[in-house]
């Protein structure tokens, strides 16, 4: 059974740089359920049913998306809205999700240094991820550090690769491992593989 | 000049009713009036066109009575008749029994003998079914409490006059006249014993009801096939003159019989189609009839003992209104509903001039006392209306009770669901079935006999007939629908059903269905706001899905034809202000035209490159180097 459900956003693939990069390396990963959103709900109409019995048969889910103005696009929230319904995935009853585990794999167009108090957009990441971190948590799920590749404006097609290699080894790592023997305090879960790489990048940028 | 002559004759009553009613109306004081001043104005009294003739017309034209207890039938289901029981028999058995016992006591006191007064308490309890519900439906009223009230009671009255029938002949008290012979008794079965009439009643009413149910749907469904509308309008005809015959023939009365056949037919298909068969000929009929009331009243009478006239109409409908108004009290109804069905009430009716010939013809009222009464009769029937306009305007302004209508549920006669469709092809069917899915009120009109019979049969509310027809879609409640989907084909039938909309219900909102681009033109032309052509979304969705097996993203295309459509909409707008609907013919070539002209429009408009979501911006900006930007990131390394 594949143990991994990617719910997958982006509303012009056919321009993407990175996650059409990245989206090559599920050829192969026998565990990984990909599902992309807006090809199969071009006009919003999400089957919630359908939604949730995927769901249930995943224990990972995997919100890949770019960060939009500080969040997913807009059907990645059509999504939460309808399939999350009260008393099935929070609330009275609402246990169905309990103990799988969410997390982000996101690009962003900045930097991770304009993600600081400092920088552009004066927040860091992780803090305009807490709406999914608490919908994970109000749904009794464990929420995984976000998979960020960052500065996605400025990256060049090595850099690209190397994210992609990350990437499947990401994937690989929550399909193949229980996740309680990693950190889930970690700021980001490229950290799980190499901290220095994922350091160099986000002190330098890409050059 | 030969005034018997039919035509002279029909020229007088049309004309005076085209003269006085418009102007009637045009003063507020309903038909009614318009068409008893129009007798009146023809009548001895003024023009003298209309001498002793006008009271066989008037026999005549009590057939717009039967057409209307007929038509009123259609519009009540027998459910909806049971629901009433409460209030034809409460309220009708107690008007009828109350105002006759009090008239009763009146003439007695005015020392006539028993039998004549209980005459005379019989025939002048009965009120005018024929003005009351033309009054009451031309003011909205019938659905009111006071309406549904006032029907009720009327209904009661037109049975009660059955065993007034079958009991005057006892009440003989005068030498019968010597022209009198076994004419007087108009019933076929009255030499029968008495068991054995009761039994032949019994069978008739019985057979128009089994007939109703059984052999007049069929009949229907074969002369719709037909397709000859004219042979419809002889058949509903039929079946309103034949019941006539067959009442009259067995001495009930043939408006009770010709209600009981439309209260059985209320549940037929072609009940819309029925009405709006019979309301023409209803109309001109009961115009005829309450001209020739007018024509009745007998001026010199009037001018002979004026006060003695004017004592027993003033006391007639005092009496009339006392007792109404305390059954109403009984009844628990509002004081201004209680007021208007009371008034409405208040005049004697239709009946009275048939009873009262009878009553002759029996030797029970001696001639002199019918003559003063008729009079009375007619003033009183040309009175009511005018009394109700005055109590509408000066008394209930002052009360204002206006209950939100009291507990008692509303009796509904009327249609009264929100959405009309009409046409119930493939597209109708479409939207039909989707908004009764979602518990929308839908009436449909169709005149595809077959599929009328399949869909009522699977449960859907459809009629038959042309919808295009004004009476049609005011009987199918287009007065207070909400909106319109006209789906009927073809599109001149649909321009037609327009422009009848427009004129008859300008209030009513039109969505309407446009077969192409030209269609289009014809109907926004026609003022049409909602037009939806019927090719287009599916023509883009086959593109979208195109695009989508070519490889392209489904979102993107998906965006790309919604884009489409809104252009094309933009475009057809435009197209159609430039388009001079005089000199266009709709010609090959000019549809060549057209197409040359959208398709230059589109790629003008879609060859602009879209820019959502498009990074090509950002990216160059973000490899531009920034002096600040480089600043702040040099300055704070994580």
């Amino acid at each position: 059974m594949p143990r991994l459900l990617i719910l997958f956003a982006h509303p012009l693939l056919e321009k993407s740089r990175v996650h059409s990069r990245l989206i090559k390396e599920l050829k192969g990963l026998p565990d990984v359920t990909f599902h992309d959103l807006y090809e199969a709900y071009p006009d919003f109409d999400i089957n919630v049913p359908f939604e949730q019995s995927l769901l249930l048969r995943h224990d990972v889910i995997v919100m890949q998306h770019p960060l939009y103005w500080y969040s997913a696009p807009p059907i990645m929230k059509q999504w939460i809205d309808l399939v999350l319904e009260h008393g099935w995935a929070y609330g009275k009853g609402g246990t169905q999700l309990t103990g799988k585990m969410l997390c982000n794999f996101l690009s962003a167009g900045s930097t991770l240094s304009s993600y600081t108090n400092e920088g552009q957009h004066a927040f860091p990441i992780r803090q305009f991820l807490l709406p999914f971190q608490q919908t994970a948590a109000l749904c009794h799920m464990q929420y995984l550090p976000p998979f960020v590749v960052p500065g996605s404006h400025q990256l060049g097609k090595e850099m690209i690769d190397e994210y992609a290699s990350q990437y499947r080894q990401l994937l690989q790592m929550l399909t193949e491992i229980t996740v309680a023997a990693h950190d889930s305090t970690a700021t980001f879960l490229n950290d799980w593989l190499t901290p220095s790489l994922h350091t160099q990048a986000l002190n330098n940028g890409p050059e | 000049m030969d005034q018997n002559n039919i035509f002279f004759q029909a020229m007088v009553y049309l004309a005076a009713a085209v003269v006085m009613v418009p102007i009637a109306k045009k003063l507020n004081l309903g038909s009614v009036l318009g068409y008893l001043l129009a007798g009146v104005l023809i009548g001895p009294a003024v023009l003298g066109f209309v001498g002793h003739e006008g009271e066989s017309v008037m026999h005549f034209a009590e057939f717009g009575v039967v057409m209307m207890l007929f038509i009123i039938g259609l519009e009540l289901e027998p459910t909806v008749l049971w629901r009433m029981r409460r209030s034809i028999i409460g309220m009708g058995g107690l008007q009828v029994a109350g105002t006759a016992l009090l008239l009763f006591t009146g003439a007695m006191m005015f020392g006539l003998p028993w039998q004549q007064a209980v005459a005379l308490g019989g025939i002048l309890a009965l009120s005018s079914t024929a003005i009351v519900l033309q009054t009451m439906q031309e003011k909205g009223l019938m659905k009111t409490a006071s309406g549904q009230s006032a029907f009720s009671v009327l209904l009661f009255q037109d049975i009660a006059v059955i065993p007034m029938l079958a009991l005057f002949p006892l009440l003989q008290n005068l030498p019968l006249p010597a022209s009198a012979d076994d004419h007087s008794s108009t019933s076929m079965v009255a030499h029968l014993p008495a068991w054995l009439q009761a039994l032949v009643l019994l069978g008739v009413v019985a057979s128009i009801i089994v007939a109703a149910r059984f052999i007049m749907r069929p009949l229907f469904r074969l002369i719709a096939a037909s397709r000859l509308h004219e042979m419809f309008t002889a058949t509903a005809l039929l079946i309103v003159v034949g019941i006539t015959v067959l009442m009259t023939m067995v001495g009930l009365s043939p408006a009770l019989g010709s209600f009981l056949a439309g209260v059985v037919l209320a549940n037929s298909e072609y009940r819309h189609e029925l009405e709006s068969n019979i309301e023409p000929f209803k109309g001109l009929l009961l115009g005829l009839f309450f001209i020739s009331v007018g024509a009745t009243i007998d001026f010199r009478q009037v001018l002979d003992q004026p006060l003695q006239l004017a004592g027993i109409v003033l006391g007639l409908m005092v009496l009339k209104v006392l007792v109404l108004f305390a059954i109403g009290k009984i009844f628990k109804m509002g004081l201004d509903q209680n007021l208007i069905y009371s008034v409405a009430l208040s005049q004697v009716g239709e009946f009275a001039f048939v009873l009262f010939s009878f009553s002759a013809s029996n030797g029970i009222l001696p001639q002199a006392l019918i003559d003063t009464m008729i009079a009375a009769v007619a003033i009183s029937m040309a009175l009511s209306p005018l009394l109700l306009l005055a109590l509408e305007r000066f008394v209930l302004q002052r009360i204002v009770t206006n209950t939100p209508d009291d507990d008692r549920p509303a009796d509904t006669i009327m249609e009264e669901n929100p959405v009309i469709i009409a046409g119930f092809g493939d597209f109708g069917n479409a939207v039909g079935r989707f908004l009764r899915a979602h518990k929308v009120g839908v009436t449909i009109l169709d005149n595809d006999v077959e599929r009328v019979e399949l869909l009522r049969r699977l449960g859907f509310k459809v009629y038959y007939g042309d919808a295009s027809r004004s009476e049609l879609l005011a009987s199918a409640g287009a007065a207070k629908a909400k909106l319109i989907i006209i789906t009927i084909e073809p599109s001149e039938k649909r321009l037609e059903l327009i422009n009848t909309i427009k004129k008859h219900f300008p209030n009513l909102r039109m969505l309407v269905r446009a077969s192409n681009r030209f269609d289009a033109y014809d109907q926004m032309n026609a003022g049409m706001l909602h037009i939806y052509r019927e090719t287009i979304d599916t023509a883009l969705r086959v593109g979208v899905d195109t695009m989508h097996f070519l490889g392209h993203r489904n979102y993107t295309a998906t965006r790309a034809a919604r884009q489409f459509l809104r252009l094309d909409e933009a475009n057809l707008k435009k197209l159609s202000s430039i388009r001079d609907p005089d000199e266009y013919i709709n010609t090959a070539r000019e549809k060549i035209e057209e197409l040359e002209q959208t398709l230059q429009s589109d790629l003008f408009h879609l060859g602009k490159s879209e820019k959502s979501w498009d990074e090509e911006g950002l990216i160059a900006e973000a490899l531009q180097p920034n002096p600040i930007n480089n600043g702040q990131e040099k300055a704070a390394p994580k």
